[in-house]
Order: C-alpha cells, then structure tokens, then sequence
C-alpha cells in the first residue's frame, strides 16, 4: 500500500457522516407502527393472532413497542388496513407507558432529563452487556459508533470497564446465565448511573418472555431511565433518543 | 428443478433404524469411508418409535450423514440414557461437541468419550455454570489468564480460559452457555407455520440463512416448491447477508490490527450493503421477508436496478481497500502465519464455512445447489494455508463472488406474500426434513420431524459456530496470547447461535 493508496481510499470515503441524525429518515425502514382511527371488524382479533410476542391488544387497538418486533405480521393480517409501519425512527421512552401506541399517535420526542443532562449532556460513557442478546441488537450498537452515525461528536462514547461507566446498556432478554454477570457489572457502575434497555428482549423479553431461562431480576430492582424498541432498533432509534434525553436536541 | 439450497426428506418409517451397536458401526462405516456428519442429535422417545424401542429406551438418536459425493442419508438407534453408547469421537472427533451436546440435553452416556464438557449448561444432565470442569494445565512457569463473560466490546459474552507460559498460550478453553435462551423449547411451543420471527433471532447475525433453512423445510412439510421469483430474492437477501457480514468481519480484524483505512473503510461499506438489505425488506438484517411459502418484499424492477447500482459502487470502492489491505506489510505480517488450523485438522474437527475453506476443505452447500444459482453458480473458494490471513482473504474472495452476483441479478416477475391457503395446509405426517443453507459463516442446519397426526415432535437447530468453536480453542495454541483477539476475529463465530 502506497501514500497514493491510501489518499485515493481517503478520497473515495468522503463524508460518511450522517449531518443531523435529528432530522434524519432511513429510507425504507420498517419503523414506527402507524395505528388508524377507525372501528374493527367485530371479534377481530386477526392481528392478536398474528403477533408473535402479544404486543397487539384489540378493542381498543393498542400496540406495545417494548414486546412489538417490526415483524410486520400484523398489518398483513389485519382485512382493514388499519396498522402500517412509517420510516420514523422514533419509538424510544422514558417509561414503559411511553411505548403504547394507539390509533391516530404520532412520534415524540423522548422528553429531556434536566439533571442527567447537566451531568451527562456532553460526555456520556456507556458499557453494553448482551444478556442473551442475537448480536443484530449489539451489531446495530456497534454501528451506533461507526462513521455513519457517529455518536461520540456528540461525547457518547462506549467503555470496556463498568468503572469508567455512567450507565449500562442491556441487549438480549436477559438470560439467567448472565444474571450474575449483568448485576455485577451494574453494582460496579459508580452512581450516578443509568440503565437503558435496548430492544424487544430487554424491554419485555420479546420473544423469549416466559422461557425459563431466563432471569429478569434485574428489572425488578433497577428501573431503566430509557427504552428503545425493536428488533433490532435502528442505530438512529438508539442515538435520537440519547440526544433527546441529554436535551442535545435542543435547538 | 433443484432447490437453491440443499433439502433432504425422508419418511420417518423409511430412515434405517438399527440396535445401537449396529448404528455406531453404520455410522463409523460411513465417517470411516470418506462421509462426513453434518448433525447427530437425540429427542425424547415418542409414542410412535414404540416399534424400534426395548423396555427403558428414551431417547431417539439420528444422524444425518453426507458423502463425498454430496448425497445425505440419515440412520437412526433408540437407546436408553443411561445405558448410551460408546463413544465415535476417539476416533471421529469431528463428533466431539455433536456427542457432548447429545449427552448435555438428553442424559445420554457417551462411554468413554474424551471431552465430555458441557456446551451451553441446559439439558437434562446438565452441570451448574460454576461447575464446568477446567483442563488444569500445572508447571511452575504456568499461569491462567480468565476472560469473560462480559468481554471488553459491544459483543456477546463467553468465558476464555487460557493457560499460558509467558505470552505463549498453551491451552485455550471456551466455556460457553451465557447466551442460552431456550430457542429449541421455544420453537416447539408455538405454531410451526409462524416461527419466521423467533427463527430470526437464533443468530440474529444470519437472520437469512436461519430464516431460509426454516422455510425451506416447512414447505417441504407442506408439500409446497416455491417459484424462482421466491427462490431469487431469497438468494439476494442471504448473499446481502453474507456480504454485509464479510464487510462487518474485515472492518472488525482491521480495527484489531490497527489497519485504520480498513477498519472505516470496510465499515461505511457494510452500511451501504445492509441498507439494500432495508430497501428490500425494511429490515437491515433482511427480516420479515422470508416466510415458509413465500417472500415479503419489494423487489421489483426499479428495486433490482437500485441494488445493482449500490452494489457496483460497493464494488468499485471495495477494490481500492481491498487491494491496500492485500499489499499492506503491516497485514500481512500480522495475519500470516498466526492461528493456523492445517487442512488435516480441519477435517479432523468438522470445520464448516469459511472456516473450513480457509483450511483448504472444499465445503460449501452452494456448490451443490442450483435454483437460483443454477444460471449462474458461486463456486466454492478455497485457500490452503489455515491461518488468520487466509481466512481473512478467503471472506474477501467470496465477497467478491458474492457481489458479482449480486451486481447481475434481475428482478423477478412478481413477489407475492405467501398464499394463505398455502401456509395453513396441514403438515406431512410421520416425515424428516432436513434443510442445509449456506450461510456467511457456514451451513446452517435445520431438522424437522412430524409425527402421525402432522403435529411437529421436533426442531433441531444447528448454527455452524457450533462445530467451529474448537477450531479457534486449537488455532491459537502456542500463539501469542496478544494475538487472540484477532485469531478470535478471523474466525468471526456466533455465541447465540451456539448457545441457543
Ligand atoms: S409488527 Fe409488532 S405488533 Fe405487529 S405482529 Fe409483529 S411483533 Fe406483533
Ligand atoms: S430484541 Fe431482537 S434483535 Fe435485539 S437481541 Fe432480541 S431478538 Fe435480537
């Protein structure tokens, strides 16, 4: 490899950063679940039967993001029309009732913490900790931090050690083998600290909920600060919900 | 028409069923005159295996075999736990982890075997994780090093034991199961018409190829041979797949290696790849399109003339990096040489996928396949030297293929969503169908067996990283311990998809 090699990579590389992930739509992504006013068929429950994770609840029409996989098996069986998926990104929340969705909702911001945003606005340090995670969740993580989406410019940054960790970001629906491991490196986590849940597993054990082995303790104890569903979430899912959650969304 | 990926049934009263000592020396036969296994796995004795069972037989153990030729056979016995069988594995160790997995699960006594460790500490004789029996290596210039579960990155957790004298590791030993979940449960548990999701997550990395070998065995079930148009965005979404993976993969050993232009490089390509992967099926890991009868997707003429277009960009911008990564003294010093797995002891182990190519074993299901690839076939890579650079330029070569193929790729006539009426027909009675899909890191393994009424009485999973585990644990012996992470790399294998 030659000085011109490496010139011409650089050249060709040009700028992959995404300018405002804030604005930002990825394009052809099965994305927020878009529920339409209206009345169902009576006893319809064609939607419930073809959830995979019980995400759907019918009369009156709800849909759950934390349990909800973007499989897109409802709005195939539903003979109305009445669910259909949007390019939005934005599903994240800061509480689990922040992530129902009915007939008519539109996406919010995730509303911004003032005092974890004096503490963490500009430097954020994560650990991750997949617990039975399928690695899409941790890869799409990684790639939170590539050159596309580039979350450090914004001070977020992920750490190897607990120590140097302001929160814990956990994949996977939390298996009862990593039940020691996850809680130990969450106790090794000087406060204060934030636990953030990332996708379906996490948030409600999405697919694997109610298999026995697992050990979602944890959860009990410790309530997360944020949510950000799917399966996997979108790197954009995950980085506009931090920057709202830092108030860097501010204008 | 031959399928594009490799399916195999049998009538459930047709697989040769032998007293277990007649079935370990079929089985030894077959391994011993060049066939290779490519599952053994055990399930509870039902009620209609009453004919081939004596009084205080449980468990039902099939083996799923593959000649040289290519042809797959199955052969079956019916023992009881504890009384088991002796061991194959002394002599084919390919089976090591086949047999100890078979013991794991289903209490079944493997005589004499080895290696007997637990895989993934869930099963019937299963030992607690804290229990797992380490191979004590002792001298006074002998020290451990222990890594794991939670590794520095964003990466699935596994336990690293090596034994080391200075930097030079002696002895590796992977302990794995942190990321079991129950999957086979959880696949038995619901409808088997609906499990594209779950099936999805069993590596969530190769979402497609898992997702084909389940509808491909499905449809063979519901007596249903899906049309080329299927066939075709099938076979784009798993080269996408694979593309997008080989890319995560030289992005990953580059960053090791400090080889900075690779690491971005290859990174900011991988996006471009799993994007086309999006446009087509809303998902950039290609879910929630392959369902058992059909696809889901948007792939028409102006789809196919988009990804015909990002992937000639791709192209034309992987060939700069790649041809920097191949003449860069750095690379090659760094990689050559180092976490060498010869051909003999690759074949010895079982080694599938790239892994397997990169040791010089001409492996690769697509090779005997034809459907979508019948017009034009992706013939195997192989290269023979085993170590960290071969398998690094062996995913460079296949990315190449791949994305010549994907570069030349036509829309279908139409892609509709799997007919109804199709998908909710009954299941094929009393029938075994195993399904074999080339995924990125190697063959994907799917066994589905119904009983009389249709009903599915078992779903076995096998992810390659099952069978390659062991390659990394010997690569690395007598290698620096520094260069682990990059041996790990270059093998690039799954913790979820072993752990189920
Ligand atoms: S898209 Fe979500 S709510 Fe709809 S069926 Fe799939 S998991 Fe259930
Ligand atoms: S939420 Fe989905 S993508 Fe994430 S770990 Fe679970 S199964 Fe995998």
């Amino acid at each position: 490899m030659t000085l011109i090699d490496a010139l011409r990579v650089r050249r060709s590389q040009g700028r992959q950063y995404i300018a405002d992930p804030l604005t930002a739509m990825p394009q052809g992504f099965r994305g927020r679940p878009r529920l339409a006013a209206g009345a169902c068929g009576d006893g319809c429950d064609a939607c419930v039967t073809a959830c995979p994770t019980a995400a759907v609840t019918p009369a009156p029409l709800a849909l759950d993001l934390g349990r909800c996989t973007l499989c897109g098996l409802c709005a195939e069986a539903c003979p109305d029309g009445r669910i259909g998926f949007t390019a939005e990104p934005r599903m994240a929340a800061t509480t689990p009732a922040g992530l129902i969705v009915r007939p008519g909702d539109a996406a919010t911001p995730v509303p911004e913490d003032g005092a974890l945003a004096r503490l963490f606005g500009r430097s954020l340090r994560l650990r991750q900790v997949s617990a039975g995670g399928c690695n899409a969740c941790e890869l799409e993580l990684n790639a939170a931090a590539n050159v596309n989406f580039d979350v450090q410019r914004y001070g977020v940054e992920w750490v190897a050690s607990p120590r140097h960790a302001d929160g814990l970001v956990v994949t996977g629906p939390l298996t009862r083998a990593m039940a020691a491991a996850t809680r130990l490196a969450w106790d090794a986590m000087p406060a204060p600290r934030v636990l953030v849940a990332v996708g379906a597993c996490a948030i409600s054990g999405g697919l694997y909920a109610g298999s026995d082995a697992l050990d979602r303790a944890l959860l009990d104890d410790v309530t997360p600060t944020l949510y950000v569903p799917g399966c996997p979430p979108h790197p954009l899912t995950f980085v506009v919900a931090l920057l709202e959650l830092l108030g860097r969304a501010r204008p | 028409m031959t399928a594009s990926v490799l399916v195999h049934r049998e009538a459930v009263a047709a697989i040769p069923t032998l007293a277990p000592r007649a079935w370990r020396d079929h089985v030894a036969a077959a391994l011993g005159g060049g066939a290779r296994a490519v599952a053994l796995y055990g399930r509870p004795v039902a009620a209609a295996d009453a004919a081939a069972a004596s009084p205080g037989d449980d468990v039902v153990v099939t083996a799923v075999l593959q000649d040289a030729g290519g042809a797959l056979a199955t052969a079956r016995t019916v023992v009881a736990a504890a009384h088991g069988y002796h061991t194959l594995t002394r002599d084919f160790p390919q089976l090591h982890v086949l047999e100890r997995e078979l013991h794991e699960q289903h209490g079944v006594r493997i005589a004499d075997h080895p290696w007997l460790k637990p895989v993934r500490h869930a099963g019937r004789a299963a030992i607690p994780m804290a229990a797992y029996p380490y191979y004590d290596v002792t001298g006074k210039e002998v020290h451990a090093v222990a890594v794991g579960p939670i590794h520095a990155g964003v990466i699935e957790p596994g336990s690293f034991r090596f034994h080391c004298v200075g930097e030079r590791v002696v002895h590796l030993e992977i302990q794995l199961g942190y990321q079991h979940r129950g999957v086979e449960a959880r696949l038995l548990a619901a409808d088997p018409r609906r499990l594209a999701p779950l099936v999805e997550t069993i590596a969530g990395d190769t979402s497609v190829a898992h997702a084909w070998a389940y509808a491909a065995a499905l449809e063979a079930l519901l007596g249903h041979a899906p049309d080329d148009g299927v066939e075709r965005v099938r076979a784009c979404l798993l080269e996408l797949e694979r593309v997008g993976m080989h890319l995560a993969g030289l992005s990953g050993i580059s960053a090791d290696i400090g080889f900075v232009p690779g690491a971005s490089t290859y990174g900011r390509l991988r996006t471009a790849a799993i994007n086309a992967s999006m446009a087509i099926t809303g998902s950039r890991f290609g879910r929630g399109a392959i369902r058992p009868g059909g696809v889901v997707a948007r792939f028409d003429e102006r789809g196919a003339a988009a990804l015909r277009a990002t992937i000639d960009r791709l192209r034309r911008d992987q060939a700069e990096i790649d041809a920097c990564l191949r003449t860069a003294r750095t690379v090659r010093h760094r990689l050559g040489g180092v976490g060498v797995v010869p051909t003999s002891l690759a074949r010895q182990l079982g080694l599938v996928g790239f892994a397997a190519r990169a040791s010089g074993v001409a492996l690769d299901d697509r090779a005997a396949c034809r459907g979508a690839y019948a017009a034009r076939p992706i013939d195997p890579h192989v290269e023979p030297a085993g170590d960290c650079l071969a398998r690094t330029s062996l995913r460079i070569a296949e990315l190449d293929a791949s994305t010549r193929w994907l570069a030349a790729v036509e829309a279908p006539p139409a892609v509709a969503p799997p007919p109804r009426s199709t998908v909710d027909g009954p299941l094929a009675a009393s029938l075994l169908v195993v399904t074999l899909v080339e995924g990125w890191r190697g063959e994907v393994v799917h066994c589905l067996e119904t009983d009389a009424a249709g009903g599915l009485v078992h779903y076995k999973v096998q992810d390659p990283s099952l069978r390659n585990w062991m390659g990394l644990a010997l690569a690395v012996r007598e290698v620096d311990i520094s260069d682990f992470p990059m041996c790990n790399k270059s093998f690039d294998l799954s913790y979820c998809g072993s752990d189920l």
